[in-house]
């Protein structure tokens, strides 16, 4: 049974986290605000990005020519699994959620005899992959430094992604990230960005294709959307990533905080039954002292 | 008077304007467009310059734009910036900025192509500084 100067230290220290979660919990809530909102507003230029690709590539899918980007290598050998995870924990199942769903990818991918390679974005998901994956990771991005992201972050990730791609050194690149759904619901999604994949609607890209005249040509367009569009892609996978972040965040803490309260309860109901305990326990002393007399 | 369309200004930040308007000037790669309603359908890619937008109501409106590419429809027309800013917003640090990073860039550049695609973005650059800082 601990003493009663025990239970009341443990209260404050009880009482002390509380109050640090109770603030993460609000901090978190003011910056998945942010997060959201800068995750909306990438989404028009993605969705017209995804339109217009959609038909180009509509164009010149039969084409022989069609960019690497665009047709893949032909093979399916070496796999590229970017992974974005968090900088910091403390966000419940977050991390960990992305991260295993990219190790079962991986092992999946090594018992079928391919070769994984693993580019990290987020110091967790470094961390932790490196210790399952250390020969396999190839490159580790960090944006600890980086407060508000940008289209330049992520032009970042993307550009040494296509600086392996163009060395020939995977066939496939695979995305990794959490989408975010609700405040308490962050999906881990596995999305494939090389060879790129569009969901277009037929019919409107049949359309459309025939009549558009380009300017320099079809090719050299294509030649520069799909790049873009790869760092599109990553951009909006980071800002997605942030916005479950801090959703991920805020549901934990608040969790925490709520046990932080019954902890409390529980620890001042005991703390008062003792001390109730002690008062008789010296009543009965006080009392059976004085009947000796 | 001309017909009014429908003009989307996006960059991957944010929407800047979406609108009706009656006249765009957009600085296409192989020179600068007008484009007015009911233009054929088109799509080019764009060099870093200032896009002019005559709004319905016949006011003009001037962006910044780095580099991108049009999508022109005979209903509309979408420009997707790489990044772009309202005229009076831009000033000369931001532009020096850029223009410093573009020339980072050259100088890490490996590939002769890369370099010369590098070099002529740094030669828009420049000329758009020469530009906006006359005006």
């Amino acid at each position: 049974m601990p003493s009663l100067k025990d239970l009341k230290s443990r209260i404050a220290s009880v009482k002390a986290t509380q109050k640090i979660t109770k603030a993460m919990k609000m901090v978190a809530a003011a910056k998945l605000r942010r997060a959201q909102e800068a995750a909306e507003a990438a989404r028009p230029y993605a969705e017209r990005m995804n339109k217009v690709l959609a038909s180009l590539s509509a164009a010149s899918a039969g084409s022989a020519e069609a960019p690497l980007l665009l047709a893949g290598t032909g093979r399916e050998q070496v796999h590229l699994l970017v992974v974005a995870t968090g900088e910091r924990g403390l966000a419940g199942g977050f991390n960990s959620s992305i991260i295993r769903l990219a190790r079962d990818h991986a092992l999946k991918l090594l018992s079928e005899g391919k070769t994984v390679k693993i580019l990290t974005v987020g110091r967790k998901g470094n961390d932790i992959l490196r210790r399952a994956f250390r020969e396999n990771i190839v490159d580790y991005v960090t944006f600890r430094e980086v407060k508000q992201l940008s289209f330049a972050n992520a032009d970042d990730v993307a550009r040494r992604v296509l600086d392996l791609f163009n060395k020939g050194e995977f066939d496939v690149a695979t995305l990794f990230y959490a989408r975010f759904q609700s405040v308490i619901s962050q999906v881990a999604t596995a999305q494939q960005i090389i060879p790129a994949k569009f969901e277009a609607s037929e019919k409107a890209a049949a359309d459309s294709a025939a009549l558009y005249e380009y300017e320099p040509s079809e090719e050299e367009i294509l030649e520069e959307l799909l790049p873009r569009n790869v760092a599109m892609q990553i951009f909006r996978a980071l800002l997605e990533n942030n916005a479950s972040f801090y959703g991920a965040q805020m549901s934990a803490m608040d969790n925490a905080t709520r046990n932080a309260g019954d902890m409390i309860n529980k620890l001042t109901l005991s703390y008062n039954r003792q001390r109730q305990a002690q008062i008789t326990k010296e009543l009965i002393e006080i009392i059976s002292g004085a009947e000796a007399l | 008077m001309a017909d009014a369309f429908n003009f989307e200004l996006v960059s991957p930040a944010r929407l800047l304007v979406s609108e009706k308007v009656t006249e765009v000037v957009i600085p296409a790669t192989m020179g600068e467009m007008t484009v007015m309603a009911n233009h054929a359908p088109t799509m080019t890619t764009i060099k870093p310059g200032v896009v002019s937008v005559k709004l319905a109501s016949g006011q003009v409106t001037k962006y910044v734009v780095f580099g991108g590419f049009a999508d022109i429809l005979p209903t509309g027309c979408t420009l997707l910036a790489e990044s772009a800013v309202p005229a009076n917003e831009l000033t000369r640090d931001t532009l020096q900025q850029r223009i410093e990073a573009a020339q980072l860039e050259i100088n890490n550049a490996q590939s002769d192509e890369h370099k010369t695609k590098l070099e002529q973005f740094l030669a828009e650059l420049t000329h758009l500084n020469g530009v906006l800082v006359a005006a």
